[in-house]
């Protein structure tokens, strides 16, 4: 009797373990199947994209559309390099000021911590739309519309992340720090020396989320930005797709290329990309 | 911490007063800025406008549809990848990919898989399914963005649900097993009740994110809302209100509406689900 119960239990098992692999197959194959399906369109002359056949592999192999989309138009390199412009430098002055920030108010005894504090949570809680056009009318009249300090400085800190360093320094040992002060080493030196380089992954996490955030970001480059000079990707994807309405392949192509460099770093950083989204759904 | 003050200060803090003073303006935009006190002419307008009634209803039903589905399929999907399968992390990277790529790539994507000749079209009719124009039909506009979106943020918040099953102690289910419990009687009376926090953090970001349907609406409409109004949000019609409308003083009084209802709902749910970790 015990044996057949461990026999059902064994086939039971097997049964459930079939059932599982077959629903993550069918998930990544819904997935996965519009990239494949755009890639595949990158790759493929107009004739045969417009034919409507269902086929993956191009008939016609080519690179035309990669070659009209880097060689004949124009703003796209120069997008592409608006792009990491920004991307970049949004990303360097948010790991400086927003772990410099969260380290002052876990650690740092200063007037008005509380207070500081409290505005980084009334930040988060507001949505980005009721400071969007303030932001607008503050860079007019700055002049920094159509710029890159435009682009660059409203995203230069975030509170999301500001609150993500506090919460990482509040756990930090607090020993560590104390042992570098008895040594002589000055706030600075401590936060420099000490405290960065062990915050290494919270700082790898935040790096990933904020490059993202930026080379994707729609919504704020396309209400500063209107030279198509300056465009960053996004816009100039739109732009595009307005130029080329029913030129699936350049658009397909373009997309892809707009794609790689967001996929590159994910794949490099893809644990403390993972980690970093654990980290603000536990910690909070 | 001087210049995070000084960036936040300007353009996170000052703007939200600077909104406020512009929701009470009548905002000329002709070379330099001209204000012209309204009084309260803005949010009376809120109760007139017909297009606000209807980004308001098209953002309710996408909100309605999406969160739920998404967060039941993320659900499952991480208890899926937790069931000791091999190669987790590969699974996981797969999973992933589309919550990396961007709105506009995914949306334009979406758009030529939309198409009356499509990819999804000719999947539908091999099934015998019937099959719609996705990008002009006012009936099925909305349901495509909220497939798309469905689609591409499940992985993030599967993600978030994959670390939290992680901290559930092994020693639990061992025991209820022993108490002859079941897979299914142990996901309903262990797992669901240990994840609650986690669901309350992923609905409240979810339903935070959908209030603030942007991107794909304007790419998929061009711009406009259309086809007649489907896919017209609330963020989407306070971009129209300042840039097509040069109306800045309603398009701040409708942000504050988009504020007030995002930071309600929130609270009402905090009472519901009533999270002690989540502050």
């Amino acid at each position: 009797m015990a044996r057949r119960q461990l026999q059902f239990d064994n086939w039971h098992l097997v049964w459930f373990k079939g059932l599982i692999y077959v629903l993550l197959i069918l998930y990544a194959a819904v997935t996965l199947i519009p990239f494949l399906w755009a890639l595949s369109a990158s790759f493929k002359p107009l004739s045969e994209i417009v034919s409507g056949e269902i086929n993956f592999f191009p008939r016609h192999f080519t690179l035309e559309n990669y070659r009209q989309v880097f060689l004949r138009e124009p703003l796209f390199l120069r997008w592409f390099f608006n792009s990491a412009i920004v991307a970049i430098s949004v990303t360097a002055s948010n790991l400086l000021f927003n772990s410099m920030a969260g380290y002052a108010l876990a650690r740092l005894q200063f007037r008005g911590r509380g207070f500081w504090f409290f505005l980084v949570l009334a930040v988060l809680a507001i949505p980005i739309q009721v400071t969007l056009i303030p932001t607008f009318l503050i860079l007019k009249s700055f002049g920094w519309l159509n710029s890159y300090q435009g682009a660059i400085v409203p995203s230069m800190v975030n509170a999301t992340f500001i609150f993500m360093m506090r919460q990482f320094f509040v756990n930090f040992p607090q020993e560590l720090e104390e042992a570098a002060q008895l040594d002589g080493l000055n706030r600075f030196e401590i936060f420099w020396q000490i405290v960065l380089p062990l915050a290494k992954p919270a700082l790898a996490a935040q790096a990933v989320f904020v490059f993202m955030s930026s080379w994707n970001n729609f919504l704020l480059p396309i209400v500063i930005l209107f030279e198509p000079e300056m465009f960053t990707l996004p816009l100039g994807l739109n732009t595009f797709k307005g130029q080329y309405i029913s030129y699936w392949n350049y658009i397909m192509a373009a997309s892809m290329v707009f794609t790689l460099p967001a996929l590159g770093i994910y794949a490099f950083f893809n644990r403390y990309f993972i980690e970093g989204i654990a980290l603000s759904g536990s910690k909070k | 911490m001087a210049p995070s003050i000084l960036v936040l200060g300007t353009f996170a803090i000052a703007p939200i007063f600077y909104a406020l003073f512009l929701s009470f303006q009548k905002v000329q935009l002709l070379g330099g800025i001209e204000y012209q006190f309204a009084g309260w002419r803005n949010f009376a307008r809120l109760v007139e406008d017909d297009r606000l009634g209807i980004a308001l209803r098209n953002t309710a039903e996408y909100v309605a549809i999406v969160v739920p589905t998404q967060t039941i399929l993320a659900l499952i999907l991480a208890v899926t990848l937790n069931a000791g399968i091999k190669g987790k992390n590969w699974w996981r990277i797969i999973y992933f990919l589309p919550t990396v790529t961007s709105s506009a790539v995914l949306t334009l994507i979406f758009m030529w898989i939309y198409n009356t000749d499509g990819l999804l079209n000719h999947f539908l009719a091999f099934w015998g399914l019937p099959t719609y124009n996705w990008l002009g039909d006012p009936a099925v506009a909305l349901k495509g963005i909220m497939l798309m979106n469905i689609w591409s943020t499940a992985p993030f918040f599967m993600v978030i649900y994959l670390a939290a099953l992680q901290d559930i102690p092994k020693s639990l289910y061992e025991a209820a097993a022993l108490d002859g419990a079941n897979q299914w009687e142990q996901f309903f009376c262990i797992t669901l009740p240990l994840l609650k926090p986690v669901t309350f953090f992923v609905v409240a970001i979810g339903v935070i994110g959908t209030f603030q349907l942007f991107d794909q609406s304007y790419i998929f409409s061009g711009g406009t809302g259309g086809p007649n109004n489907a896919t017209l949000t609330i963020v989407l019609l306070i971009y129209q209100a300042v840039f097509r409308d040069l109306q800045m003083g309603y398009a701040a009084a409708i942000a504050f509406l988009l504020a007030a209802i995002i930071i309600s709902i929130t609270l009402i749910q905090r009472q519901f689900l009533g999270s002690e970790k989540f502050d």
